[in-house]
């Protein structure tokens, strides 16, 4: 008996070690956030010690490593959002479509094979995408259909930063749409609707909750996008409308600044930090946007 | 009189019926288009990248460093430091991944930690790859001192890849049937046994899949690397403690240089690349497919 309950009690202290070590890989991103939130806001203190932060949030010129060197975010800030804008634009319609065809109207073999498919294009690196983009999209494509559009430019970006992200629209959408139950459809099929009315005026409506949280996730999605931007908008910061010309986001200037050696005592430095936390906000936000569409509208069926 | 409204109606109908199915056929024919401008832009770029690139894609090329003459440019520094990547980051992503998913699966209590832990896992897998090489610079790099090493960038991938693992092994583990386990722990088994023996190897094939998506994901990153300092040009084979490159800030620095020979070995490593995913991902397919169980 006692022998039992000296294995038993041994046996309960092993079982809590490895309880509070599997534990401990859950701590890790919780960890993980505290770190990026922590290291961002630190450096990001230290920047507006010396740069004004109404300054950074309203400058219109952005030159950090000029002198005098001027640290107005609003050039990056601009470009990344017309860049994402574009993509957004390409990726909505393109994904929406796939995602009502694979959902209404693709047979489940077809459906099989095509899913994957499409999802490839999300698992293919970001940097080919740029090299796809810098080396066909621009030269043969964009180039040819509108003129006086610069090598670097945020057309062509965007464009294919909207080709990375259709996956993200049509997987989320598609699955939105799945989830709407079948007796919506049969009761639209027995009042005499065509596919096509179902589609539209039926399964849409009832997956839009879905639809808008892929739709902002791809957005945030796309103001993160980096490599992609970085090798086909260019490096120079400019702020206007003209999206034939190139432009800076936050995240090329990001990858810009790391290349070179910055030491860390620099202004350059914490700039860096400066720019990923307006970022971390921006993605932060529209991630719970996103979640929080979904949480609040989503229709429930029984 | 059904028979009579029938009648009326049908051919007061036929053009606008006609007029509804053409309709319906040009709603058909946009979402096929649409579904196609994805699937033709991958073909496309594929088609693109072999033919620019598969002329310079030899021995010589895998086994050769970085040159100032493109047409002697190698990717063999920027290949090691991929592989060493590759290795440190399964080694560190496994356990934590499998970890956490079996913690939050097997043993969380339903507590506001638990809550907290799950919503968090969430919003990283959002949190855009460039920041995580701003946490890997501020931590790895500065804070504990590694230097702009391999040890470094494979540390920050693997934060970054972490929160595919633990998704697609809480699926794999929560696929397990309960009676699995619960028949582990009538014969006596602790609950660490239970999961030990029984659950783990069950949802190992599935876990084993979702480590592979995140080691597929990690193997195509750039800006986190670039960020926390990685190099874009290496002329040495690297060990884990040095300054170190990867294919795709390979391929990235061979793309922005102006030179057209540069271009083909851009072309040529992006083949290569894409080769070791295809690979990787038919691993995972197969295993899914061969192990995973069906209860």
């Amino acid at each position: 008996m006692a022998t039992t309950s000296l294995r038993l009690h041994r046996r309960r202290t092993g079982e809590r070690v490895i309880k509070g070590a599997l534990l401990a890989c859950g701590v890790v991103s919780v960890a993980t956030t505290v770190g990026i939130i922590l290291s961002l806001a630190f450096e990001t203190v230290e920047f507006f010690r010396a740069v004004p932060i109404l300054d950074f949030l309203t400058g219109t010129r952005w030159a950090p490593t000029f002198s005098p060197s001027s640290f107005g975010v609003l050039p990056l800030v601009a470009a990344t959002l017309v860049i994402a804008g574009i993509a957004v634009a390409v990726a909505t319609p393109l994904g929406l479509g796939a995602a009502i065809y694979l959902s209404e109207y693709a047979r489940p073999k077809t459906r099989k094979i095509i899913k994957p498919t499409l999802e490839v294009l999300a698992g293919i690196p970001t940097v080919v995408f740029g090299y796809f983009g810098l080396l066909f999209v621009t030269p043969e494509l964009i180039q040819p259909l509108v003129p006086g559009t610069q090598v670097f430019n945020a057309l062509a970006a965007g464009i294919v930063v909207g080709i990375a992200i259709i996956p993200v629209v049509a997987s989320i959408s598609e699955d939105a749409m799945r989830a709407v139950p079948r007796s919506l459809r049969e009761a639209a099929y027995g009042m005499g609707a065509t596919k096509r009315t179902v589609a539209t005026k039926v399964v849409v409506p009832a997956a839009l909750s879905g639809i808008a949280a892929a739709v902002i996730l791809a957005l945030s999605r796309a103001v993160g996008e980096t490599m992609i931007v970085t090798i086909m908008a260019g490096g120079q910061p400019n702020l206007t409308a003209d999206v034939r010309q190139g432009m800076q986001t936050m995240t090329a200037y990001i990858v810009q600044a790391s290349l070179g050696d910055t030491p860390q005592t620099s202004i350059a430095y914490k700039t860096i930090f400066a720019l990923g936390s307006t970022l971390f906000v921006m993605t932060l936000t529209l991630n719970i946007i996103s979640t929080s569409i979904v949480r609040r509208f989503r229709e429930r069926y029984e | 009189m059904t028979a009579i409204a029938e009648a009326t109606r049908r051919p007061l109908a036929t053009g606008k019926r006609a007029e509804r199915s053409l309709r319906s056929l040009a709603f058909t024919l946009l979402l096929m288009l649409c579904l196609l401008v994805g699937l033709l832009a991958l073909l496309i770029l594929l088609i693109d990248v072999v033919r620019d690139g598969a002329g310079r894609l030899d021995g010589s090329f895998v086994n050769s460093l970085d040159s100032r003459f493109p047409d002697r440019a190698g990717i063999k520094p920027a290949l090691i430091g991929t592989l060493w990547l590759m290795l440190f980051v399964a080694v560190f992503s496994f356990p934590l991944g499998v970890g956490a998913a079996v913690y939050l699966e097997e043993f969380a209590p339903k507590n506001r930690l638990t809550r907290f832990i799950e919503v968090n896992v969430a919003n990283l897998a959002a949190v855009p790859s460039v920041i995580y090489g701003l946490l890997g610079l501020a931590v790895f790099v500065r804070f504990m001192h590694m230097g702009r090493s391999i040890l470094a960038g494979a540390l920050t991938l693997v934060l970054l890849i972490l929160p595919v693992i633990i998704v697609a092994g809480r699926e794999a583990v929560r696929a397990v049937p309960p009676s699995i386990r619960e028949g582990a722990l009538a014969v006596g088994a602790t609950q660490w046994q239970a999961v030990r023996d029984q659950t783990l190897p069950a949802a190992m094939p599935g876990i084993l899949t979702g480590v592979i998506l995140g080691l597929s994901r990690a193997i195509g990153e750039a800006a986190p690397l670039i960020t926390l300092g990685a190099l874009t040009y290496v002329n040495f084979v690297p060990g884990p403690l040095d300054r170190f490159s990867a294919m795709p800030i390979l391929i990235f620095n061979w793309i922005s240089r102006p030179q057209a020979g540069y271009h083909r070995a851009a072309a040529a490593g992006i083949i290569l690349l894409l080769g070791v995913l295809m690979l990787m991902n038919a691993v995972a397919v197969f295993m899914r497919n061969r192990y995973e169980k069906r209860w």
